[in-house]
């Protein structure tokens, strides 16, 4: 470990940033509300109060279907609300690059209004650094969520069980897809937007509904493959998934074809993928396309007790192991 | 393009494995030549829905894999000089020279920029024009005519702080030293990407003079097995061709403009393959009009002699006498995060995709 440095990779969301964080956050940190590793941690087991954090480096600031302020306040929006708890406040902390347009944070603190306004949360405290040129890439954000867990369900990546359905509220890969087009200056016939939404108003809309939601997680950075991956690690569990279910834009398929991608490990930041008692996985379905960040909500998946990890039934009738991401496919999408 | 026709299970599938099953009488090796081919079998399943006396083997075809170390160090050693950024495809970043890679050295500093295009490459160093931006130029036909591009509007935009660190391979004649190889290839799985620039045509001696059949295919499942299925019947039924499967993007004579391009800008030489040493006219070099593009042309590259980690069978598995799990290293000491030979970088490397797909029920590390 001694002569070792920091890579790209390490932030990628897959194997690599797994083993330093559970080496570090082990190591270092290790308590029991943390050790559960997931995207939320849940505090005072009375109050339920639920915290949760991120920070958004992502470049270019901004990207089709959104920019860095609407991206730190659905990400750690989403990341609270997975933990089925009422989304309420944001701390949002700025470290901006000496240079950059007071215009361009003007628009940035913008979408951060209107996105908090459209999640229903207020932004109780903040902090503003800025560094040399060239010290950061622009702005970068860090947002802290805190929400109230108010009902007695447990949710989180430990409670899946052999039988549940999976459910993803939507097209995979549309965020990885629409900065890689942004960044690369493509075109596509259908221009790829980010799916970038705050997703607290449908998962409140689902838990109303539907009382046997296990786990919900946005597949972010490694995509798909790498959530289910984490979570069937999490449950001690096994995971199909079926491509021909898969829901994925045509123009995501053809750039995931020309860059040599999968979509599976392309990063969302407007989806959940939600892991549900089979019985409800129908009634989840009807709720979520009622909203309109689930149009396209499509049962992907089952749970199973083997354990072997994720599966991916093909389209064409076989099968193959889907591993976690090694390596990075996009640096920096979130 | 909607992938959905060539990617719908039903009649076309359950008929081809079918008649796959029902022709193949006898043992039989296919090479797949291209890398891409290597992981579209694997991404499908492909290798689980034909009988177990087919043996899929994977060929030369990935360009990362089949770069010498030499070839390595020298864009480690660009990359540590103060006046260079080196521009790159993203595969090379996390090929392990003999002492490096460019991964380790861009994280302590050294200016490495992950390109998709040698046109960006060019763009980069019209905006840097205090400093040499070398691109790295390793591939195969496929690529090789952007690359052609680029040095040619270079050379008509008067863009002198472009170079290339020239590592070019060419496809026919490294199959025809495959084709002289005891290693019991039966027939091969000719590549689609490259076939579009070359034509079928190029490979018609490997019939005419090795008694070699090949077909050339697409990337979908049902290019995939009706082209194993073609192979099959040829050797059955002893009727020795080169066909061309993938008539929808591959024509005999190939992409005479792309071909052009390349000969306006380079001219063979010979090439050093891992595992297969030095092929006579397997390479290109920059032509005499453009040798002025070339770093070495104006660089002394000052690397020690070049060192092959032990152990790793990168070579064999390239030639296809070896085969992944052969190697001690494999998903051991060598994991794609970790890698020891190139193999297991590049995504269309072979140890990567045997790695990558392996087996349901394999461990968890």
């Amino acid at each position: 470990m001694k002569n070792e440095l920091i890579l790209l990779a390490h932030g990628s969301g897959g194997k690599q940033m797994r083993k330093l964080i559970e080496g570090f956050a082990g190591k270092y940190f290790s308590n029991p509300i943390l050790d559960k590793m997931n995207d939320f941690a849940q505090i005072d087991g009375g109050s339920k109060t639920i915290v949760s954090t991120d920070s958004f480096v992502i470049k270019p600031y901004k990207f089709p279907g959104g920019d860095i302020g609407k991206l730190a306040v659905c990400g750690t929006v989403n990341d609270v609300a997975c933990s089925g708890a009422d989304v309420k406040y944001l701390t949002l902390a700025l470290i901006i690059e000496e240079g950059l347009p007071i215009a361009d944070l003007e628009d940035i603190c913008k979408s951060i209004k209107k996105a908090s306004e459209e999640a229903g949360v207020l932004v109780i405290a903040g902090d503003t650094k800025v560094v040399e040129h060239g010290a950061a890439d622009g702005i970068y954000i860090n947002t802290t969520g805190i929400g109230i867990k108010s009902i007695d369900a447990d949710i989180g990546g430990e409670f899946v069980q052999p039988g549940d359905k999976i459910i993803i509220n939507g097209n995979i890969g549309d965020h990885a897809a629409a900065i890689l087009a942004c960044r690369e200056g493509l075109s596509f016939t259908t221009p790829s937007v980010s799916d970038c939404a705050p997703l607290n108003g449908m998962v409140k809309e689902l838990l109303a509904q539907c009382s046997n939601v296990r786990c919900m997680r946005d597949p972010t950075r490694g995509g798909v493959a790498t959530v289910a991956g984490e979570i069937a690690r999490q449950s001690k569990v096994g995971i199909n998934i079926f491509e021909q279910a898969l829901p994925i834009e045509q123009s995501v398929l053809g750039a995931c074809e020309l860059f040599g991608m999968d979509p599976l490990y392309m990063a969302n930041e407007g989806k959940l993928l939600i892991f549900i008692a089979a019985e409800e996985a129908d009634k989840a379905i009807e709720v979520l396309r009622g909203n309109k960040y689930g149009k396209n909500a499509a049962i992907i998946g089952e749970v199973t007790d083997k354990k072997q990890g994720v599966v991916l039934q093909t389209a064409i009738g076989s099968s193959r192991i889907l591993d976690e991401l090694t390596g990075e496919i996009l640096p920096r999408i979130c | 393009m909607n992938f959905d026709q060539f990617r719908t299970p039903g009649e076309g599938i359950e008929k081809l494995k079918h008649l796959i099953a029902k022709t193949a009488d006898r043992d039989i090796t296919i090479m797949e030549v291209c890398g891409t081919h290597t992981m579209a079998l694997f991404r499908h399943g492909i290798r689980d829905m034909i009988p177990t006396g087919i043996k899929l083997l994977s060929g030369p075809g990935c360009p990362v894999c089949v770069t010498e170390n030499s070839v390595i160090d020298k864009m480690i050693w660009l990359a540590g000089q103060s006046d260079v950024i080196v521009a790159t495809f993203g595969d090379m970043l996390r090929v392990p020279g003999s002492y490096s890679s460019l991964n380790l050295q861009k994280a302590n500093g050294a200016n490495v920029q992950v390109v998709y295009s040698p046109l960006l490459a060019l763009e980069l160093a019209k905006k840097h024009p205090d400093k040499k931006v070398v691109f790295i130029a390793v591939g195969f036909e496929t690529t090789i005519p952007a690359i052609a591009v680029a040095l040619k509007s270079a050379k008509q935009r008067g863009i002198n702080n472009f170079f290339v660190l020239c590592a070019h391979k060419t496809v026919p004649i490294a199959l025809e030293a495959i084709a002289g190889m005891d290693n019991n290839v039966d027939g091969l799985l000719l590549p689609g990407h490259v076939s579009s620039i070359i034509g079928a045509n190029a490979y018609r001696f490997l019939a005419e003079q090795y008694s070699l059949p090949g077909v050339i295919a697409g990337f979908e499942p049902l290019d995939l097995l009706k082209a194993i299925y073609m192979i099959v019947d040829m050797i059955t039924s002893s009727k020795i061709a080169i066909v061309n499967a993938y008539e929808r993007v591959v024509s005999d004579t190939g992409n005479i403009k792309a071909q052009q391009v390349i000969a306006q800008v380079f001219e063979p030489c010979d090439a050093s393959w891992r595992g297969m040493g030095t092929i006579a006219g397997s390479g290109l070099k920059l032509n005499e009009d453009y040798v002025a593009f070339d770093i070495e042309s104006i660089m002394r590259i000052d690397i020690a002699p070049p060192i092959e980690p032990a152990g790793c069978l990168c070579g064999q598995i390239l030639c296809g006498t070896k085969t992944p799990p052969d190697c001690a290293h494999f998903a051991s000491k060598c994991v794609p995060e970790n890698p020891v030979g190139p193999c297991m970088v590049s995504t269309e490397g072979t140890c990567a995709a045997y790695y990558k797909y392996r087996n349901i029920g394999g461990s968890d590390s």
